[in-house]
């Protein structure tokens, strides 16, 4: 009962921040919707009692692609409204062809009958480790290969990054570390003595 | 200890492959711009080197990782010929990243990683391992697609291959979460399994189609290959080369190995689907192209429509009909480097043209590279007894023993059409008067033009090696 409760609580106010994300006039407010979107998605995982990807999904998307976004949306300078100005003029165009859609899904939908013999898919094995722990004992074990090759996508997109942006500016002074901490007053300081009357250079 | 060893040697390939291109990335961040010329060097040896790990390989099936990854003839064929491809890339790309001041250590590597990804989905047999391979492969392609970032088509080329690649990723990953929606499981074994018993349910053939999708999109075959034109024509010229040559072997190993391993017990719902992807891609890959006059577009439809041709086997469904697919993709890939080399020695000026017309005359400039394109151009549109016509001939002939009449007889008429724009440039070639000679060819041009040239005048000569192999990696499959 409890539980049927905070689904509809979870669920209903992720529809309507999905909805005020592409409603909202100013584009912070659409991020910062976007934002409690998220954070009900992982109150309803949480329901599921899949706790770790709940707390993966405020990490990862609260924590820094949705702090991203924010950024990005106030250091570019965009003209939100002015993007937004053609919207009207192609509406019907827009719901015609949400409507076409719509109709189609209904009629794949209608004709779709979801026998009673589909395959489960294998539930969790151990019910004594929690899903931190489960996920642990097969990360490094039974899907390295896996997690592994992941790692190498991840790779390609750094190299990516790197290359497609990094310019080497010549003559630029670079600030070194360790040439300053290298200095002492042996070969930063000169002590000369200056006569009254007479500039250091002869 | 030895006995642990040797039983992983068929991973070493993989192994080796993603320890250089790391390696060679150290050291190029190590030694700075300076060594990129090294670097790129050495990453052919790499690349022959892994080529002989593959060789190195027991004969027979092995699987690892929970039968996530998987090695047989099917693989150890089409890797070599992923492999062959790659290396021929490289070789094409050290003149030009010299002359056009592009030289970045970061080439070799990415090359290496996307060769990487190449291996991982030749080698898949379950639908995350081929999903991680096609990411790898292609995010590398994205990279060098806007390798020459300076230049606005080429960061224009990376960017549409870009989202144009995570649309179809998207796709792919859809289709994917309802074929194990539907089957309860992601290894094409149990898939196979699961959709052989009784009528397969709705939801497995709407993630078939998606999944289908992306794999037409990965291998550029109509209608999901309007990125290819573009793509070709604004990527750096041996960039394009090897996305004509490798990537496109690694997407047909993945269509093949999906279709026939994962989908035996269905293979009517999903045959339709790719007579129609074959059909339209013949057809607009002969008719798009001929009123094409920049050569890199040239080639780019001409691509699509040798995939075409490629797929016709895969329609057969047969052991017959992969090992002309297998056949079909070993001399595409011999054509396409060997035609590229021409394209890249094409230098003006120090600048690259690409222009049809800018061949004009090559016969009497330059009579040994237009003896070798010619012969190149007649093996590409088909016509005996050059390398090209047995491709087509294999195929063909799976099809009409699976009963696919309508779809040999398209095939045959449009790649008449297709003969059209490859006799044209011959026709320019030998027959228009001659504009200036280029620059003289560099010598590792002239090495992947000799190689593609010879291999496809005299294949007829000695067809047995590669036929046999690709009837022993075919037979692996069934």
């Amino acid at each position: 009962m409890v539980t049927a409760l905070f689904f509809y609580l979870f669920a209903g106010v992720c529809v309507a921040s999905a909805f005020m994300v592409i409603a909202a006039k100013n584009p912070v407010h659409s991020v910062l919707y976007l934002i409690l979107a998220f954070v009900n998605a992982a109150g309803l995982f949480v329901l599921m009692g899949a706790e770790f990807l709940a707390m993966i999904l405020i990490v990862v998307y609260v924590g820094a692609v949705a702090v991203l976004f924010l950024f990005v949306v106030m250091m570019l300078d965009v003209d939100f409204s002015e993007l937004k100005q053609g919207v009207l003029q192609y509406l019907p165009f827009g719901l015609l062809v949400g409507g076409i859609f719509l109709a189609e899904l209904l009629l794949v939908v209608g004709a779709w009958t979801i026998s009673g013999n589909l395959p489960q898919a294998s539930a969790a094995a151990a019910t004594n480790v929690d899903n931190t722990e489960a996920i642990g004992l097969v990360l490094y074990t039974r899907y390295v290969y896996y997690f592994q090759a992941a790692g190498i996508v991840l790779l390609i997109s750094m190299i990516g990054a790197i290359v497609l942006t990094l310019h080497h500016r010549e003559r630029v002074r670079r600030q070194s570390i360790p040439a300053q901490n290298a200095r002492t007053p042996a070969t930063a300081i000169e002590i000369r003595k200056v006569r009254a009357g007479q500039g250091l250079e002869p | 200890m030895s006995v642990v060893y040797s039983s992983y040697l068929p991973l070493l390939p993989e192994l080796a492959l993603a320890i250089g291109a790391m390696v060679l990335l150290l050291a190029g961040v190590m030694q700075g711009e300076g060594s990129a010329r090294t670097v790129n060097v050495l990453t052919i040896f790499v690349l022959i080197a892994v080529g002989a790990f593959v060789v190195m390989i027991p004969p027979g099936r092995h699987t690892f990782f929970g039968d996530s990854f998987i090695v047989d003839d099917f693989a150890r064929f089409l890797k070599l010929l992923t492999l062959a491809g790659s290396v021929g890339a490289m070789l094409l790309s050290l003149n030009f990243l010299k002359v056009e001041r592009l030289q970045k250590f970061e080439y070799g590597p990415l090359i290496l990683l996307s060769s990487l990804g190449m291996l991982v989905l030749i080698s898949a047999a379950d639908l995350i391992a081929l999903y991680l391979g096609l990411e790898m492969m292609s995010l590398a392609l994205y990279v060098i697609a806007a390798f020459d970032r300076d230049n606005v088509r080429s960061t224009e080329a990376g960017l549409k291959y870009f989202v144009l690649g995570a649309l179809s990723s998207g796709m792919l990953l859809y289709g994917a979460s309802l074929i194990y929606g539907f089957t309860g499981t992601i290894s094409f074994a149990g898939i196979a399994k699961a959709a052989g018993q009784g009528a397969p349910p709705l939801g497995l053939i709407f993630g078939l189609v998606f999944l289908f999708v992306g794999f037409c999109f990965k291998i550029s075959a109509v209608p999901f290959h309007m990125w290819t034109p573009d793509v070709y024509e604004g990527a750096p010229t041996p960039v394009t080369a090897f996305f004509a040559a490798a990537p496109k072997v690694a997407g047909i190993a993945m269509f093949v190995r999906a279709s026939i391993v994962a989908f035996p017990g269905i293979t009517e719902q999903w045959q339709q689907i790719v007579v129609f992807v074959a059909i339209a891609s013949m057809a607009l890959g002969s008719f798009a192209a001929i009123g094409q006059r920049n050569i890199k577009r040239l080639l780019a439809y001409s691509s699509i429509g040798h995939m075409g041709f490629a797929l016709v086997g895969l329609a057969a469904g047969s052991v017959e009909g992969v090992q002309g697919v297998l056949i079909y993709v070993a001399i595409y890939v011999a054509m396409t480097l060997g035609t590229f080399a021409v394209v890249l020695s094409m230098r003006r000026d120090g600048v690259l043209v690409e222009n049809i017309y800018d061949l004009s005359g090559l016969a009497r400039t330059h009579p040994t590279i237009a003896f070798m394109l010619a012969a190149l151009l007649f093996s590409l549109a088909g016509i005996p007894p050059l390398a090209g016509f047995f491709a087509k001939f294999y195929v063909f002939l799976a099809a009409i023993n699976a009963g696919l009449y309508t779809l040999a007889v398209v095939g045959v008429l449009t790649s008449v059409v297709g003969a059209y724009y490859y006799l044209l440039i011959v026709k320019i070639m030998y027959f228009d008067e001659p504009a200036r000679g280029f620059a003289p060819m560099p010598g590792s041009l002239r090495l992947v033009l000799a190689i593609g040239g010879l291999s496809n005048l005299l294949f007829f000569v000695y067809p047995a090696p590669l036929i046999g192999a690709a009837s022993a990696a075919a037979k692996s499959l069934f």
